[in-house]
C-alpha cells in the first residue's frame, strides 16, 4: 500500500480495508468479484488480518457469521450479484445479531462494467433490515468502515457498506489512523440468540423492529448524515458517488448528504425538505431515496428526470435538470467524423480457452457458458456460448434445455465454465444432472486461477489469499463422486484429442465432464516451454482458418489479404500452426 | 483551478502505473486529487481510459466532457476515441503506436489513417512522439508509459520537476528504477 506520512492515496476498496484494519477487525472472508475484489486483498495485506477465499459468497457469510459469533470482528465484501448468493444467512444474522462486530460489504456496479446485471442493492438493505452506509470518496469509506463497526457492536446487528464501481475503483486522498485493540470475546452458547428457531425468530424480530427506530434516530444526528446549507431555491438529497457528481452541477446549492442511508433519517428528511424550495433527489439506478421522500408526502424531482439505467455522471446530471442548472454546458471539442473502431476485451494471446471455442464451433455446439474469462467465448469469431445467466447455471441450464428438447438437442449441448465458478456453484449442478437423468456434456476450464478477477487463489490452486500451500482439490475424483462414470481430462491445446474426446463424450449415453487443463499464460511463475512460430507467408492461401480462432497476434494485412502474425503480440502458444491448412504457419519442433 | 488529465489506452500497455505515479505527484505537489478507472472486463486487450483531476478541492472523480486539459493517448485510436472530453484548445500527447482491435485484425474495420492530421485539425494541440521506439531503444517497451508520463510531466507547471523522479523511486521496486528514471528523462527531453 502506498503511504506518505499519516496520508495515502486509496481507492474505495483498500480504503475500507484500512477501516477494517484500523477498527481491529482480525477475521476477513470473500468470493473474488470485481468491483468488490480488491477489498480482500489488501485485507490480506495485514499481518493482524486473517483473510482467506471462500468458495462462494455464502460460504464467505457463512464464515464471517461465525467469526463474529466466535468474538472476531469480521468482514466479508463481495460484488452486488454475490450477496444473492449470500442471501440466504444474510437475512437470518440480522434476526440473531452479531457477538463481535460484522461489516458485510456489498459493491454494486451501476452502469455494468463488468457485471450481468445492474440490481441496486441498497434494497437489501432495507428488506433485510440492516443498517447501510453509502460513503462518496475514500475516506469516507474508511471512516464509515470503522463507524460500521461501532454501530454493529451498539447495536447487536450485522451493518452493510455500500459502494459502487466508482467508489470502489476511484482513488482519492485518506488520513491515517491506527489500529484499535478490539475488546477480547468468545462464543457464549446463547440458544435463544443464535438458534432461529421459530419461536425464537419470533421473538428476534421483534427486537430487529425496536434497533429499526433507535438507529432511525440515530440517523437524523448522525455526522454522515449533514444538511450542507447554500441557496435555499435547490436542496438536493444525494448519497455515495451521485452526491460528488451533483456537487459538480450544483456547486451553491442546499444538500442533504446522507452517509447512513438506511433506516431512513426521516425527520431531518422532513427538515431539510421544508427549508429549501424545490428538491431534488439524485441518485444512482433506482428510485430508493426518491420512493421514502415521496412516502412522507413530500414532492420531489428525481426519476422523473433522471435515467434509471446506467452510471450518473456530472454531464448526465447536467442535460436531465438542465433548466434548473446555472451554469452552461461545458463547449466540447467534436468528435471524429472518421468511424472509429470498437474494442471490446478479448481471450488473451496464448489463452487456454482458445481452443475450446475453436472446437465447440467447429461441431456446432450449443453451449450453456458461465460468468469468467471464457464468458468472452460469446464473442466473434467464436460465437461459441449461448447461455450467460449467473454463477455456475451452464450445468443446469443446459439440464433445463434437454428435459425440454429432449433428443432434439442430444449429442449436441454441452455445458462450459471454468474451475473456480465450478467449486462456486457449479458441482450442485452436476449432482443435479446425474441424479435427474441429464445426458449434456460438461467442460471444466481449468486454468489453475480465478483469472477473471485478477488471478486469485482458488482450492484448486494450492494456495491460500495469504500464499500459504494447502490441500489441492482433485476435480476428476471429485466429478467421478458425483456419480460420472466418464471424466476426461485433456489439454486445450492438444485440438486434435480435444475434438475426439468432445466427439466420444456427445455420443455417450450418460452425461460426462471433460477437464481441459492448462494454466492461465498470465500466471506469474508460468513458465510454458516456448517453440517459435513463424510464417511462410508465400504459402497462405487466405484460407481464415486462423483467423477463426480470434486472437489478437493474428492480424489480416490491409494490402494482401494474407495473414501476419504480431510478433509483438504472439506467445508462440502454437495453436494457429495447429489449424493452418496449407502449412503457411509453423511451429518449430526444438524449443527456443 | 482544477487540472484535469486523461490517461486512455489499450489493457495491458500499463496506463495505471502512469495515472498512479501521476496521481501521487499531484498529491506530493499538495493538491487534492482524485482518480478513477474501470478494471475487470476491459482488463487485457480492451479501451482502457483512467481519469486523473486535481486542485484545491475535488468532487466528481470523473472528468466531464469539454473539461479535460490534457488527453495523453498510448495508442492512437485510443486518443482518437477520446477527443469529445477535451476543452477546446486542449492538448492531446499521442504515443506513434497503433494496436489493432479484433475486428480491424480480422478485416470487419477499418483502422483510421493519418489520425495525427485528424487531431491536429480539431482545433486541439498535438504532440506525437514515438514513445513506443523510444522504450524499446532503451531495451523493455514496457517502460512506454514512463516515456510518455515524462512528456506529460514537462507539461504540468503545477508539479515541480524535481517530484516525478523521486516519485518514481519511492514507488517503484529498486530493480526497476534505473530503466524507468531513464525513461522519463528520455520523455521529458522528448516533449
Amino acid at each position: 500500500m502506498k503511504h506518505s506520512g499519516n496520508r495515502a492515496f486509496l481507492s474505495g476498496n483498500a480504503a475500507i480495508a484500512r477501516g477494517a484494519w484500523e477498527a481491529g477487525v482480525r477475521f476477513a472472508a470473500a468470493y473474488p468479484g470485481t468491483p468488490s475484489t480488491e477489498i480482500l486483498e489488501f485485507c490480506g495485506t495485514y499481518a493482524e488480518i486473517d483473510a482467506q477465499w471462500a468458495v462462494n459468497e455464502k460460504t464467505a457469510m457463512e464464515t464471517v457469521i461465525g467469526a463474529c459469533y466466535g468474538g472476531a470482528r469480521s468482514i466479508c465484501a463481495q460484488k452486488h450479484v454475490g450477496l444473492n448468493v449470500a442471501a440466504d444467512p444474510f437475512f437470518t444474522v440480522a434476526y440473531t445479531g452479531v457477538n463481535a462486530a460484522l461489516v458485510i460489504v456489498s459493491a454494486d456496479d451501476p452502469g455494468m462494467h463488468s457485471s450481468q446485471n445492474e440490481q441496486d442493492n441498497r434494497f437489501y438493505s432495507m428488506m433485510a433490515k440492516i443498517p447501510m452506509f453509502e460513503p462518496s470518496n475514500s475516506q469516507e469509506a474508511k471512516d464509515m468502515t470503522i463507524a460500521a463497526v461501532k454501530l454493529s457492536e451498539e447495536f447487536d446487528t450485522p451493518v452493510m457498506v455500500r459502494t459502487t464501481t466508482r467508489i470502489s475503483h476511484s482513488e482519492g486522498i485518506v488520513s491515517l489512523g491506527e489500529r484499535e485493540k478490539a475488546p477480547e470475546r468468545e462464543f457464549v452458547k446463547d440458544m435463544a440468540k443464535y438458534c432461529v428457531l421459530p419461536h425464537n425468530a419470533r421473538r428476534l424480530h421483534g427486537k430487529v423492529e425496536e434497533r429499526q427506530k433507535k438507529i432511525a434516530e440515530l440517523g437524523c444526528k448522525s455526522p454522515f448524515n449533514r444538511i450542507e446549507e447554500g441557496d435555499k431555491s435547490i436542496g438536493i438529497i444525494a448519497s455515495g458517488i451521485s452526491y460528488c457528481h451533483a456537487r459538480e452541477v450544483f456547486p451553491n446549492a442546499s444538500y442533504l448528504k446522507l452517509g447512513l442511508t438506511y433506516p431512513f433519517p426521516a425527520e431531518l428528511i422532513k427538515k431539510f425538505a421544508a427549508s429549501v424550495e424545490k428538491l431534488i433527489v439524485i441518485e444512482e439506478n433506482d428510485p430508493f431515496l426518491e420512493t421514502e421522500v415521496r412516502a412522507l408526502g413530500i414532492s420531489c424531482i428525481g426519476k422523473d428526470r433522471l435515467p434509471i439505467c446506467g452510471e450518473l455522471n456530472p454531464d448526465i446530471i447536467h442535460e436531465s435538470l438542465k433548466e434548473l442548472v446555472n451554469l452552461p454546458m461545458p463547449a466540447t471539442t467534436p468528435k471524429a467524423t472518421v468511424d472509429i473502431p470498437v474494442r471490446p476485451p478479448v481471450l488473451c494471446p496464448g489463452c487456454p480457452h482458445r481452443g475450446v471455442f475453436y472446437t465447440l464451433r467447429k461441431l456446432n455446439c450449443t453451449v450453456t457458458g458461465d460468468i469468467g474469462c471464457y464468458s468472452l467465448g460469446a464473442f466473434a469469431p467464436h460465437n461459441a456460448m449461448h447461455t450467460i445467466v449467473c454463477m455456475g447455471a451452464s450445468i443446469t441450464n443446459a439440464l433445463g434445455i434437454e428435459k425440454a428438447m429432449k433428443e432434439k438437442i442430444h449429442g449436441k449441448l454441452v455445458a462450459v465454465l471454468g474451475e473456480s465458478t465450478f467449486m462456486h456453484s457449479g458441482i450442485t449442478g452436476l449432482i443435479d444432472t446425474v441424479y435427474n437423468k441429464g445426458r449434456h456434456v460438461t467442460m471444466i476450464l481449468d486454468n489453475s486461477i480465478t483469472a477473471m478477477t485478477g488471478h486469485q487463489e482458488n482450492p484448486a490452486s494450492g494456495k491460500t489469499l495469504k500464499g500459504e500451500p494447502t490441500k489441492v482439490l482433485d476435480f476428476a475424483a471429485m466429478c467421478r463422486a458425483c456419480g460420472i462414470s466418464n471424466v476426461h481430462t485433456v489439454d486445450p491445446f492438444d485440438l486434435k484429442l480435444l475434438e475426439s474426446t468432445l466427439k466420444e463424450a456427445l455420443n455417450d449415453s450418460e452425461p460426462s465432464v471433460i477437464i481441459t487443463r492448462r494454466p492461465c499464460f498470465l500466471l506469474k511463475n508460468y513458465k510454458p516451454r516456448v517453440r517459435l512460430v513463424s510464417i511462410n507467408r508465400a504459402k497462405c492461401v487466405k484460407c481464415g482458418m486462423c483467423w477463426k480462432l480470434g486472437c489478437p497476434a493474428i492480424e489480416v494485412s490491409p494490402e494482401d489479404g494474407k495473414t501476419v502474425i504480431n510478433s509483438a503480440l504472439c506467445v508462440h502458444c502454437g495453436l494457429c500452426a495447429a489449424v493452418c491448412r496449407p502449412g503457411a504457419i509453423t511451429q518449430a519442433k526444438e524449443e527456443a | 483551478m482544477t487540472t484535469n488529465i486523461l490517461l486512455c489506452g489499450v489493457g495491458g500497455q500499463g496506463t495505471l502505473l502512469a495515472s498512479n505515479l501521476l496521481a501521487e505527484c499531484a498529491m506530493e505537489a499538495g493538491f487534492d486529487v482524485k482518480k478513477s478507472e474501470i478494471h475487470g472486463m476491459a482488463q487485457r486487450g480492451g479501451s482502457v481510459v483512467s481519469h486523473v483531476r486535481f486542485g484545491e478541492r475535488i468532487c466528481s472523480p470523473i472528468i466531464r466532457k469539454g473539461e479535460c486539459d490534457i488527453l495523453l493517448a498510448f495508442e492512437e485510436l485510443e486518443a482518437l476515441r477520446w477527443t469529445e472530453y477535451l476543452k477546446p484548445g486542449g492538448l492531446v500527447i499521442t504515443n506513434a503506436q497503433n494496436i489493432l482491435p479484433m475486428s480491424v485484425s480480422a478485416g470487419n474495420a477499418v483502422y483510421p489513417k493519418n489520425i495525427t492530421q485528424i487531431l491536429a485539425g480539431m482545433s486541439v494541440q498535438t504532440i506525437a512522439v514515438d514513445a513506443i521506439g523510444k522504450a524499446r531503444e532503451l531495451g523493455n517497451q514496457k517502460c512506454l508509459n514512463v516515456v510518455l508520463l515524462g512528456v506529460l510531466a514537462r507539461r504540468i507547471k503545477e508539479v515541480k520537476p524535481e517530484i516525478w523522479p523521486e516519485m518514481i523511486k519511492k514507488m517503484l521496486p529498486p530493480k526497476l528504477q534505473e530503466l524507468n528514471l531513464k525513461a522519463f528523462t528520455t520523455g521529458w527531453n522528448l516533449a
